[in-house]
C-alpha cells in the first residue's frame, strides 16, 4: 500500500525528517509515537502533498507509484485521506456542502458522474448514525465553532464518507471524551478492512487499546528509532521516552 | 435558469477569455459623437419625446454643464472624454410592431450567447424581460399577464408616450438631475431603460427582469430606470448586465430610482458583469451608477447586488427612509480582480421614526485589484428609535490588492441605536490545503470559500439569480491564485 524509503523532507531550509523508511500493507494497522516536535504531523503532511514540505531526498511509493509529482487532492483522489491534528474552519460553507463537493470532486477524477443526491443522503445518514452525529451538525459551517472533540468526530466523519484506502489519523484521541473516543475508535474499526490500511499518530495507549495496531513505531528527531508491536506502546505508556533516547544517544 | 452543473462550471474555467467578449454585427444608428444642445433635442425627437421631456434634458444639460465630476472616491483612471462618446445608438432592425419572430437573427443569436434566448426565458423561469440592447428595448415580454394585474412594465420611452402623468410626476424626485455629475448627464441623454409600476395592494406574481448590454463601440450607455410600488405592493426586480469586451473604456452612467409608497416593497438585485478589462488592465467600462430609492411610511426597500465587473465601479444605492416605520436593506458582494477598482456601498438616510436600515457589505480583492466600501448612516433630528446594523467584511486574496472601509456616520438624535462590525480575512493556506486534502482542487477550493465567504448575501438573492452569481463569482476570480 505505502512505502516510504529513506524519506527527507525539510520546511523553509530548515530539515525536519531525516530519512524515514516505513511500510504499510493493505489490511494493516501502523501505530506512529514519539515525543511533541518529532515530526509526526510533519511525516503525516509530506504524505498527504503539503506544498510547502520540501522532500529532499528518498521517495514515497503509493501502491507501487512514485506520488512525488502529483498535487494533494490527486493523492486525495487516490485514496490518501489525513484526519488534521487541528481541523481547519471554512465559515459559512456546511460540513454537508463541504463532503458533497469532496466526493464529487473525487467522483470527477475518476471520471464518474455527481452522486445521485438520493445516494449522497443515505450515505450522510448512516455514517452520521455509525458515528453519532446529529445531522443538525452537518449544516453547521465546517469546524466553525466546533469544539475540539467534535472537530475530531467531523474528521472521521468525513472519512467515513470518504472511504480511503490509506487514512492517516493525527492525534484523532486528543480532545475527545471517553465516550466520544470509544465512538470514533469503532468507527474507525468498522471502516476497517483487509484492502484499506490506517495509520494513527498518537500519544496514548488508550486509543491503541481500540484501534489495535499490528505495528508501533517510534520517531524521534526526524527518524524512526524503534519499531515493535502493540507491547511497544505498553512499555512507552510505563517509561516515557528517555530510555529510547539514550538507546539512540548511546 | 435550468440546472447548472459542475461541468459547465468546468467548461467555463477552460475559456480564459471575458465570456461575453464577442461582438455581434448589428446595423446600428448612431448619432455623431460630442454632446451639446442639439444632440439632447435630437435624442428626444429620435425617441418621439413630448415637448416637456425634451425640456427636462434641456434643463438637465444646463446644469451638468456648470458641474464637475467628482473626485472623492478610491479609484483612479483617465477621465472619459464626454465629447468623444456618442450619445445615441439604437439596433437599426427594431420596430416595434415587430413580433419576436421579427427580431434581427444575429440579435437573437446574441442573447442565446448570453444564455438569455427570450424564447427560452419566456417558458422556464417565469421572468418578464424587458431586454436592453445598447439603448432600446426590443422586446418584452409577459405583458399580458402583468397587464391582467394593471402592472405596467414598460421601456421608460414608451412610458413617456403612453404613461406620461406617472413618469412626470415621480421621475427626478428621488435622483434629482443635479443631484451629481453623472446624473445630471443621464438625465439630459438617457437613451432608454425600463418602467415599472405596480397599482395599490397588487403583489407583483413574478421576477421583473432587465438584461442590459453595450454593445455598439464608443457609445456611452445611459439607462434610466424608474420602479414606483404604489400603497400595500411588492415587487422583485432584478437587473443583469453583460458587455462585450472593447479595448477603449466605455462608459456608462445608469440612474435607478425607486419609489415604495405606504406599506410597499421592493426588492431590486443586480448581478453586474460589464467588461472588468484584461488581465493587464486594458479596457473595461466604467460604471458611475446613481440607485436610490425612497420608502414612506412603514415600506421597505432591499438593494441586492453582486458586483463582479467593470474596470472602475462607483455606486451606492441607497435609501431614503421617509415614513415612520420603513425599512432599508443593502446586501452587496462586490469582488474585484486584476487591475479592476471598485469603490461602492450604500446610503441610508433615516428621516422618519421607527426606522431601520441593515448593510451587509461583502469585498473581495484579487490581483491587483482596489476595493472601497463606502458608506453613510445618516440619522435626522426627528428620527427618533432609529436603528443601524452594519457588517462590513473583507476577503484578500494574495498581497498585491487593497481592501478599504470607509463608514461616515451621522447622528442627529440620541435614540439612534447605530451598530458597526468589520472584518479582514485572507484565504489562507492551511483552507486550500484542507481542502486539497479532501480532494478538492484549489480552483475549486477558492469557490466554496469565497460562496461561504458571501454566503449571507448569496441567500438574498431570487434562486436562479443565485445560482447564476456563484457562476460569476468563480469565473471572475479564475487565476486569481498561482
Ligand atoms: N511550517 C513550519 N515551519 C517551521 N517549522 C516547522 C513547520 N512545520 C513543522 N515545523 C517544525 O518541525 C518540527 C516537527 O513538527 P511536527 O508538527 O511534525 O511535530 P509532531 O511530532 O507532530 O509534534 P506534536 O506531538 O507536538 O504534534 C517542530 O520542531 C516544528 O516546529
Ligand atoms: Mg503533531
Amino acid at each position: 500500500m505505502l512505502k516510504i524509503n529513506n524519506l527527507h523532507a525539510s520546511v523553509e531550509d530548515k530539515g525536519i525528517l531525516k530519512g524515514i523508511d516505513l511500510e504499510v500493507k493493505a489490511g494493516e494497522v501502523h501505530a506512529i509515537m514519539g515525543p511533541n516536535g518529532s515530526g509526526k504531523s510533519t511525516l503525516a503532511s509530506v504524505i498527504a502533498g503539503k506544498e510547502e514540505y520540501e522532500v529532499t531526498e528518498g521517495n514515497i511509493l503509493l501502491e507501487g507509484e512514485d506520488i512525488e509529482e502529483l498535487a494533494a487532492e490527486e493523492r486525495a483522489h487516490k485514496g490518501v485521506f489525513l484526519s488534521f491534528q487541528y481541523p481547519v474552519e471554512i465559515p459559512g460553507v456546511s460540513v454537508t456542502n463541504f463532503m458533497k463537493t469532496a466526493i464529487n470532486e473525487t467522483r470527477k477524477a475518476k471520471g464518474l458522474e455527481d452522486m445521485p443526491a438520493k445516494d449522497m443522503l443515505k450515505m450522510i445518514r448512516e455514517k452520521s448514525e455509525m458515528l453519532e452525529i446529529d445531522r443538525k451538525f452537518l449544516s453547521r459551517s465546517l469546524n466553525e465553532g466546533f469544539s475540539g472533540g467534535e472537530k475530531k468526530r467531523n474528521e472521521i466523519f468525513q472519512m467515513a464518507m470518504l472511504e480511503p484506502k490509506l487514512a492517516i489519523l493525527d492525534e484523532t484521541d486528543s480532545g475527545l471524551d471517553i465516550d466520544a473516543l470509544r465512538i470514533v475508535a469503532n468507527g474507525v474499526n468498522k471502516l476497517k478492512s483487509k484492502d484499506n490500511a490506517v495509520i494513527v499518530i498518537t500519544h496514548y495507549q488508550r486509543l491503541l487499546d481500540y484501534i489495535v495496531p499490528d505495528y508501533v513505531h517510534v520517531l524521534h528527531n526526524g527518524k524512526i528509532v524503534k519499531s515493535g508491536t502493540a507491547a511497544l506502546a505498553h512499555e512507552l505508556e510505563a517509561k516515557g521516552y528517555d530510555w529510547i533516547k539514550e538507546e539512540v544517544n548511546a | 435558469m435550468s440546472k447548472y452543473t459542475e461541468d459547465d462550471l468546468r467548461e467555463e474555467l477552460k475559456t480564459k477569455e471575458y465570456e461575453y467578449g464577442f461582438y455581434t454585427d448589428i446595423e446600428s444608428e448612431t448619432f455623431p459623437v460630442g454632446l451639446n444642445e442639439d444632440i439632447v433635442r435630437a435624442i428626444s425627437k429620435k425617441k418621439e419625446e413630448p415637448e416637456w421631456m425634451t425640456e427636462w434634458r434641456l434643463e438637465a444639460f444646463k446644469v451638468w454643464k456648470e458641474m464637475t465630476e467628482p473626485e472623492w472616491a478610491n479609484v483612479n483612471y483617465t477621465k472619459p472624454d464626454f465629447q468623444a462618446i456618442a450619445y445615441y445608438s439604437a439596433p437599426v432592425a427594431v420596430d416595434p410592431n415587430k413580433t419576436l419572430d421579427d427580431v434581427d437573427p444575429d440579435l437573437l443569436a446574441m442573447y442565446k450567447k448570453l444564455g438569455i434566448s427570450v424564447d427560452e426565458q419566456k417558458k422556464m423561469n417565469n421572468v418578464a424581460m424587458d431586454i436592453v440592447v445598447d439603448s432600446v428595448s426590443v422586446a418584452t415580454t409577459f405583458k399580458k399577464t402583468l397587464g391582467e394585474k394593471g402592472i405596467i412594465f414598460m421601456s421608460i420611452s414608451e412610458a413617456i408616450k403612453e404613461h406620461p402623468e406617472l413618469v412626470k410626476k415621480y421621475l427626478g424626485t428621488v435622483v434629482p438631475t443635479k443631484d451629481n455629475f453623472y446624473a445630471a448627464l443621464n438625465s439630459a441623454v438617457f437613451s432608454d431603460g425600463s418602467f415599472c409600476y405596480i397599482p395599490k395592494g397588487v403583489r407583483c406574481p413574478m421576477e421583473l427582469s432587465t438584461y442590459f448590454r453595450i454593445n455598439q463601440a464608443g457609445t456611452g450607455q445611459f439607462e434610466r430606470t424608474l420602479v414606483i410600488a404604489d400603497e400595500g405592493s411588492y415587487v422583485s426586480y432584478l437587473e443583469g448586465c453583460t458587455a462585450p469586451s472593447r479595448d477603449e473604456n466605455q462608459l456608462h452612467a445608469a440612474v435607478v430610482e425607486l419609489i415604495a409608497l405606504d406599506d410597499a416593497e421592493i426588492k431590486y438585485s443586480t448581478v453586474q458583469n460589464w467588461f472588468p478589462g484584461n488581465a493587464e488592465g486594458k479596457g473595461g467600462v466604467y460604471n458611475f451608477v446613481t440607485k436610490r430609492g425612497l420608502c414612506e411610511k412603514n415600506a421597505k426597500i432591499s438593494w441586492t447586488q453582486v458586483e463582479t465587473g467593470s474596470a472602475v465601479t462607483w455606486k451606492y444605492p441607497s435609501c431614503i427612509l421617509k415614513g415612520d416605520n420603513s425599512v432599508g436593506e443593502f446586501y452587496s458582494i462586490a469582488v474585484t480582480n486584476n487591475y479592476q477598482q471598485a469603490d461602492t456601498g450604500t446610503k441610508m438616510i433615516h428621516l422618519g421614526k421607527n426606522t431601520k436600515s441593515t448593510i451587509i457589505s461583502k469585498g473581495i480583492s484579487a490581483g491587483k485589484s482596489q476595493n472601497s466600501y463606502r458608506g453613510l448612516v445618516q440619522i435626522s433630528s426627528r428620527a427618533d428609535n432609529a436603528r443601524n446594523f452594519s457588517q462590513c467584511d473583507s476577503l484578500l486574496m494574495g498581497n498585491e490588492c487593497g481592501a478599504h472601509t470607509f463608514p461616515y456616520i451621522e447622528a442627529k438624535n440620541k435614540s439612534a441605536q447605530i451598530e458597526h462590525e468589520a472584518t479582514t480575512s485572507k484565504i489562507g493556506e492551511d483552507q486550500i490545503f484542507y481542502c486539497n486534502q479532501r480532494g478538492i482542487d484549489t480552483e475549486k477550493a477558492i469557490a466554496l470559500i469565497v460562496n461561504g465567504f458571501s454566503k449571507e448575501v448569496l441567500n438574498k438573492l431570487p434562486m436562479e439569480f443565485a445560482v447564476e452569481a456563484q457562476k460569476l463569482l468563480e469565473i471572475s476570480l479564475e487565476g486569481s491564485v498561482g
